[in-house]
């Protein structure tokens, strides 16, 4: 079974904030981690590579640190890494994205199983994985939780629904993004490790893949960021300190007064 | 220069809500979608259109009328009984190819958020996910499309300039529902299925897991505790400040690890966005994971020793003091003052 998961380097999002002068994101110092959705990802390949063979390989689209994040993977025991990297491939939104992506999954020879993560925790669009599914023309089932089997020509999985879970056989070939409760990723071995460290994937640019520099990256989105702002949060404030019988008796009377608190209810 | 999308702007109109529905149910976002959808279309001075796929589904068609479409589209069919992306995919992309919507919107929901992606890209045009505000851009006639990313610590505004539709997913509960009107009425078009649609995927089953019995989704007042109140012994007081209220108990995340209540209770990014007309957080912190699940309430209440906490950005009203006076002084000021009001009540009637 050849296996292919796509993971991507994200910033450490709980960390990323808006500098309040210039309305731009403070990202500096902020640390890049694979991102955790694809780590359970990772699990979900190398689980299904114990059980029926084959390979696992990765791809990542990103800047040429990005290259961290793959050899990361091959320490968890992943077979080899290609990263797409190109100046012409930044700034992109999912439409471009799946382009740069889709062009190198044919590159790597597709694959039987390609698996995301739920989503990225930066983005976070959970469109990546749909969106990929169609431009190769397979079918997908996003939110997959468990992998209860695999036939030659299909297999069953469970995809969380809002309301509960679907049962839903899905042919192969096909794409699937999964949630946390697939796995947590198993610890990288040792073997893994050492070939981590002497490991570069192959990267390959926009030419390399036969795009036109046109359709990938800022030049190929749809969709354009016109604005970044911190939360607003918060309307009036009214904040009381004090001995608590006269704070808690404000505060009470301050809702009912604003029928924030309905009496007789 | 943007790519070339196969519609452009010229040809669009009509603004499209696709009305969701799981066995012959929409969820609550459909109605917010069409609330959100009848401001969008009257403002660009269009259509409201409701998109109905399933089979066995036009009970649904008078209630999306009600609710303020003046067009439904219903593509009914036996292949579409189940939600299977790539058929729902294929008979959404013949039909906004057919019909040139300008605005097309869902919900941000399991369905939503597998099925728009697969469609944007089948019709060549941008999706924003997981909207929180919608807005027309009036000297553009651009649909503003504003929505949290990076785990809810920065928002976004972002524009689709080119290409048609401009697609959405938009959050449950941050839109106001549609008010239904039965005196509304609307256009039925039925659209027949074409003969070749995906069939990759096939639904074998579907579990409802019974949903705990905490219906925080729901509630109009909510009490939620932090790691504030200590223990699971301190959710009492919790508790008891929800039932004086009538209402339904929450918790932080880091209350949940700490094991004091189950994760049915949890609020915030990896628990329940609510939107309550109270909310009161009691020895909450105000992380931000914590706040994109409650901001949208209506009133937002802190107490928290510590005046520098976060959530009294976020709060409407806040006391700095420990939860453990200040609630009890809550209590006691809330029945004195029913006590109160029953008497002048009963003032009156005299
Ligand atoms: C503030 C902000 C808001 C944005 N909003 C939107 C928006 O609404 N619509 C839009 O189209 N774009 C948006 N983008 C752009 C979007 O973040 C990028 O297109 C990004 O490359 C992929 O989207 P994502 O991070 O949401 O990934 P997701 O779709 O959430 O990722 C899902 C999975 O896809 C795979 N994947 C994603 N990216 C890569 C990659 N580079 N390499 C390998 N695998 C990958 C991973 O398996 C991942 O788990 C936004 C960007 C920013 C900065
Ligand atoms: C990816 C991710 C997802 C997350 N998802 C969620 C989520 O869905 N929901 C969520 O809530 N969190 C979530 N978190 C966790 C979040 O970052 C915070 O850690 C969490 O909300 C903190 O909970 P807390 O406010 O109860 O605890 P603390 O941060 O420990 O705060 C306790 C507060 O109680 C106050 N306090 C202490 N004693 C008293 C007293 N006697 N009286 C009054 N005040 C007192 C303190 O001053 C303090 O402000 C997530 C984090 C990550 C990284």
């Amino acid at each position: 079974m050849k296996i292919i998961v796509c993971v991507k380097q994200a910033p450490d999002s709980a960390n990323v904030k808006i500098d309040p002068q210039t309305h731009t994101l403070l990202r500096e110092g902020v640390a890049a981690i694979i991102n955790p959705f694809d780590l359970f990802a990772l699990e979900a390949a190398l689980a299904l590579r114990d059980e029926h063979g084959g390979r696992v390989d990765v791809i990542s689209m990103g800047p040429a640190q990005a290259a961290e994040a793959i050899k990361e993977t091959i320490g968890y025991g992943v077979d080899e890494g290609v990263l797409l990297c190109d100046r012409a491939f930044a700034g992109a939104d999912t439409w471009a994205t799946t382009a740069a992506l889709a062009a190198g999954v044919r590159h790597m020879g597709g694959a039987d199983v390609i698996i995301c993560g739920k989503q990225a925790i930066d983005g976070d669009t959970a469109q990546v994985g749909p969106g990929l599914a169609q431009r190769l023309g397979l079918p997908h089932v996003a939110f997959v939780r468990r992998i209860r089997q695999v036939g030659a020509e299909s297999m069953v999985v469970e995809r969380q629904m809002d309301d509960g879970h679907d049962v839903v056989e899905v042919k192969l070939p096909c794409l699937i993004t999964v949630v946390r409760q697939i796995g947590q990723v198993r610890p990288p071995s040792l073997k893994g490790k050492m070939r981590a460290k002497k490991y570069a994937p192959t990267v390959l640019g926009a030419v390399d893949l036969g795009l036109d520099p046109a359709q990938v990256g800022l030049a190929g989105s749809f969709t354009q960021v016109v604005k970044v702002f911190a939360p607003e949060l918060g309307g009036e404030h009214r904040l009381w300190q004090g001995p608590p019988q006269e704070t808690g008796a404000r505060l009470v009377d301050a809702l009912i007064d604003g029928r924030a608190i309905i009496l007789g209810e | 220069d943007e790519p070339a999308g196969e519609q452009t702007a010229q040809a669009a109109s009509g603004v499209w809500v696709f009305a969701e529905q799981r066995q012959g149910q929409a969820p609550e976002v459909v109605a917010e979608l069409l609330g959100q959808g009848r401001k969008l279309a009257d403002e660009l001075r269009a259509e409201l259109a409701a998109v109905l796929l399933g089979h066995g589904v036009e009970g649904l068609v008078a209630p999306l009328m009600s609710q303020g479409a003046d067009v439904v589209y219903l593509i009914d069919d036996p292949r579409l009984a189940r939600f299977n992306d790539d058929a729902y995919a294929d008979a959404l992309a013949a039909l906004v190819r057919d019909r040139r919507p300008e605005v097309l919107l869902a919900g941000a929901t399991a369905i939503g958020r597998s099925l728009m992606p697969r469609l944007a890209t089948a019709v060549a045009t941008g999706l924003t996910a997981d909207c929180t505000g919608l807005a027309i851009d009036r000297e553009r006639g651009l649909l503003l499309q504003t929505r949290p990313a990076f785990g809810g610590n920065i928002m976004a505004t972002i524009v689709c300039p080119q290409a048609r539709p401009q697609m959405a997913t938009v959050r449950p509960r941050v839109m106001k529902a549609a008010q239904p009107d039965a005196a509304r009425r609307g256009r039925l078009e039925r659209v027949t299925l074409s003969s070749d649609v995906g069939g990759g995927s096939a639904v074998l089953e579907i579990v409802a897991e019974i949903e705990d019995q905490v219906n925080l989704t729901g509630a109009e007042v909510i009490v939620c505790g932090g790691r504030g109140v200590g223990s699971a012994e301190g959710f009492e007081l919790v508790r008891q400040l929800a039932r004086e209220l009538g209402g339904v108990v929450g918790a932080t995340r880091g209350a949940v690890d700490s094991g004091w209540i189950g994760h049915a209770h949890q609020v915030g990014q990896t628990g329940r966005t609510v939107a309550p007309r109270l909310y009161i957080g009691l020895g909450v912190a105000g992380a931000v994971q914590h706040l994109v699940g409650m901001q949208s309430s209506d009133t937002i209440v802190a107490v928290n020793k510590d005046p520098q906490a976060a959530i009294f950005q976020a709060a409407h009203y806040g006391v700095v003091g420990d939860l453990f006076e200040v609630v009890p002084a809550m209590i006691a000021r809330l029945r004195q003052r029913r006590g109160q009001d029953q008497a002048s009540a009963a003032d009156q009637k005299c």
